[in-house]
């Protein structure tokens, strides 16, 4: 499955880790290649891990806080932050305890996920890539993700929403479809793609990928 | 890139007031000063010959041949005795401007209005500052500067003063004892039960000097107390030198919890002792926070000789450039049903280095005791240090004792996803490190609590190259 789904998110928001050979990264018009991580996301680029870090002594509170004060550029108004942040994870179906919590510490991989979501909807980013957010969740989870889904999206944003599951997008009104095979897009097209998928699998993709091009 | 973390001013602790004094001793050590030293405070003829014959054992031992390199500290160039320009005062106004808003600055006067029982505040080598609160008073409690405790009550000092800590405990204990000077006082009686902090400040102003304040604590049966001690310096290009020690005394069914910040510059040799003996179904709780210093070589004691005595350790360090922190904790189980609970942690970075030392030991008769030690590293780089080297000696079989060990390197995969949420790098490291101090953080009162998080950042900022 290494066809460079997670690479293309990590790029995208310049992970160190992560070395550009070539090409350059535009957002909005903008080259983004050389901006650091954190000038990214308040560029308003999301990006939702496949796995999160556990942070210990940190509150998942006053880390969801701190984050919306640096995208935004100024403090948020705390008694309103804390009714959206509540009324959010109302909808997400998540524990109200996690909230004060140590940040991701001892959460189940679903509460994890979901917390994901729930910084999305929080932080509000024109671009959000959610990395293989649905895997490793079960069907309701996968629903209610999709749900927080729906609840962000609107016309002045985008979600690139990353998955080999055609599952989690049968809940979402699909505008485009990019097929990669080993790191190149090989197919692009409308929703009627996913149907092609379920129906046929990616074999016939993974022929038309140029594989060890290299 | 300029960062945000708090709001902190270095310059809180580097106020550097005008090397003003009444009296500052020639540099060096001999005999001359050190009856001069105790001449100048009025000794009596017992605490003279205390500091004489602490010399003779000072100049018998050798310097430690392990740990930290001290070769820089040189006692020729520290002056033992500096007596600032004011006496003992019992009210903020008669305290000297300089002074007075030294210690405005680090927030005493403010936190004794708020939140504290009373207060000790030391400049430079005597106390100018002490007062507490009335209902104390009426209680018995005593609360004074050590001088006080020297000329009015005499026997209760004799009893204890460098009995809890012997002169030859090593070379800077008997240093101490020759050239003490200001340091606290309190006594706590049966029965008495404090329920706000008493806290005293050690600040050290005047450069290529030493501070070598006595802190001697008794806590009477059934009694309890929280005393906060705080200290700070502002930084010199020569080596200043502090060589405390403190003597806690915990009797039986007492509790003492013991909370220390020290900030010293970075040309600071942090030379403190520190023991407790605590009596039976008794309690002594160190919290302590160790920032700033060149060198410190700081290891908390708890000695339970009673059944059922109970000591906590909860500690962090935090070394940057150019700093070796060797710090730990002993403890020593007399008696049967004795139980340590040990929290260590420490930060180090650009290419500072951080050494948990530590002693337990558990004697013959210490059956049914239980002891369980948890120590954390955290480097922010690859070039600095972190060690870990404990001793346990454990003469019982019946204990219960448990060491475990953690040293790693802060998170690139955790600077990323904080960083992901628009965070600097710099605040993501800041945040990780308070989360990973956050355990020691919560033991302290939230003033300090608050203070010591400032430290974090103010040791992060600009770390980022």
């Amino acid at each position: 499955m290494a066809h460079g789904k997670s690479t293309l998110a990590n790029v995208i928001l310049n992970n160190p880790e992560y070395t550009k050979t070539k090409g350059t990264v535009e957002f909005q018009g903008e080259n983004i290649n050389d901006l650091k991580t954190d000038e990214i996301a308040k560029k308003g680029v999301f990006m939702s891990f496949q796995t999160p870090e556990e942070i210990p002594g940190i509150s998942t509170m006053n880390f969801i806080k701190t984050a919306k004060n640096k995208v935004e550029g100024k403090p948020v108004k705390v008694f309103k932050f804390k009714q959206d942040v509540q009324n959010y994870m109302e909808e997400l179906s998540m524990n109200p305890k996690l909230i004060n919590r140590n940040l991701n510490v001892g959460f189940s991989g679903g509460e994890k996920k979901k917390n994901e979501i729930l910084q999305m909807l929080v932080l509000n980013p024109k671009l959000a890539i959610l990395d293989e957010t649905d895997s490793g969740l079960d069907v309701d989870a996968v629903r209610t993700v999709s749900k927080g889904i729906n609840m962000y999206k609107n016309e002045k944003n985008a979600v690139l929403i990353i998955t080999h599951n055609m599952r989690i997008l049968s809940e979402l009104k699909v505008d485009y479809v990019h097929i990669l095979v080993n790191g190149k897009v090989v197919k692009t097209g409308g929703a009627e793609l996913v149907k092609e998928v379920e129906k046929e699998g990616f074999s016939k993709f993974k022929k038309e990928g140029t594989p060890n091009e290299n | 890139m300029k960062t945000k973390v708090e709001d902190i001013n270095r310059n809180i602790y580097d106020i550097k007031n005008k090397d003003e004094y009444e009296f500052k001793i020639e540099k060096g050590l001999n005999k001359k000063i050190v009856e001069e030293i105790s001449k100048q405070k009025n000794d009596p003829d017992w605490m003279r010959e205390i500091r004489l014959k602490a010399l003779e054992t000072y100049n018998k031992l050798e310097l430690p041949t392990w740990g930290p390199d001290l070769s820089e500290l040189k006692m020729d160039n520290i002056a033992t005795y500096v007596k600032p320009k004011t006496e003992l005062n019992s009210s903020w106004e008669d305290v000297p401007e300089d002074i007075k808003n030294t210690f405005d600055k680090l927030g005493i006067p403010e936190a004794e209005k708020k939140s504290l029982a009373g207060v000790g505040a030391q400049y430079d080598s005597e106390v100018v500052y002490h007062s507490m609160k009335k209902e104390l008073l009426e209680q018995g409690v005593i609360y004074t500067d050590m001088e006080t405790a020297v000329r009015e009550y005499p026997e209760i000092v004799k009893e204890h003063f460098m009995k809890c800590v012997p002169v030859n405990d090593h070379k800077f204990v008997a240093l101490h004892a020759a050239v003490w000077s200001g340091g606290s006082f309190v006594y706590v009686p049966k029965g008495v039960k404090l329920d706000i902090p008493l806290q005293s400040y050690f600040r050290l102003n005047s450069p290529e000097s030493g501070q070598f304040e006595h802190t001697l604590i008794i806590v009477d049966e059934g009694a309890s107390l929280h005393f906060i001690e705080g200290c700070s310096a502002p930084k010199y290009n020569k080596v200043n030198l502090h060589a405390g020690c403190v003597e806690l005394y915990v009797k039986d069914n007492a509790y003492l919890r013991y909370s220390t910040i020290e900030n010293w510059s970075k040309n600071m040799m942090n030379l403190n002792t520190k023991k407790a003996i605590v009596g039976k179904n008794a309690q002594i709780d160190w919290v302590t926070g160790s920032f700033g210093s060149k060198v410190s070589m700081l290891y908390p004691m708890s000695i339970l000789n009673g059944e059922n005595a109970k000591t906590e350790y909860t500690g962090i360090t935090f070394a940057g450039k150019n700093q070796n922190l060797d710090t730990g904790f002993k403890v020593v189980h007399n008696a049967k049903n004795t139980s340590s609970l040990v929290n260590s942690k420490s930060i180090s970075k650009d290419g500072g280095a951080c050494t948990y030392r530590a002693l337990v030991r558990i004697g013959e008769n210490a059956q049914n005791s239980k002891c369980s030690v948890s120590c954390e590293s955290l480097m922010l780089d690859d070039i600095s240090r972190s060690d870990t080297i404990p001793v346990n000696d454990i003469r019982t079989d019946e204990v219960t004792f448990s060491h475990e060990a953690k040293i790693g390197k802060i998170s690139d995969k955790e600077i990323f996803y904080l960083m992901s949420r628009g965070l600097s790098e710099e605040d993501a490291k800041a945040m990780i490190v308070r989360g990973f101090a956050y355990p020691i953080s919560k033991e302290l009162p939230v003033e300090y609590a608050v203070e010591m998080n400032n430290l974090i950042n103010l040791e992060l900022e600009g770390s980022i190259g």
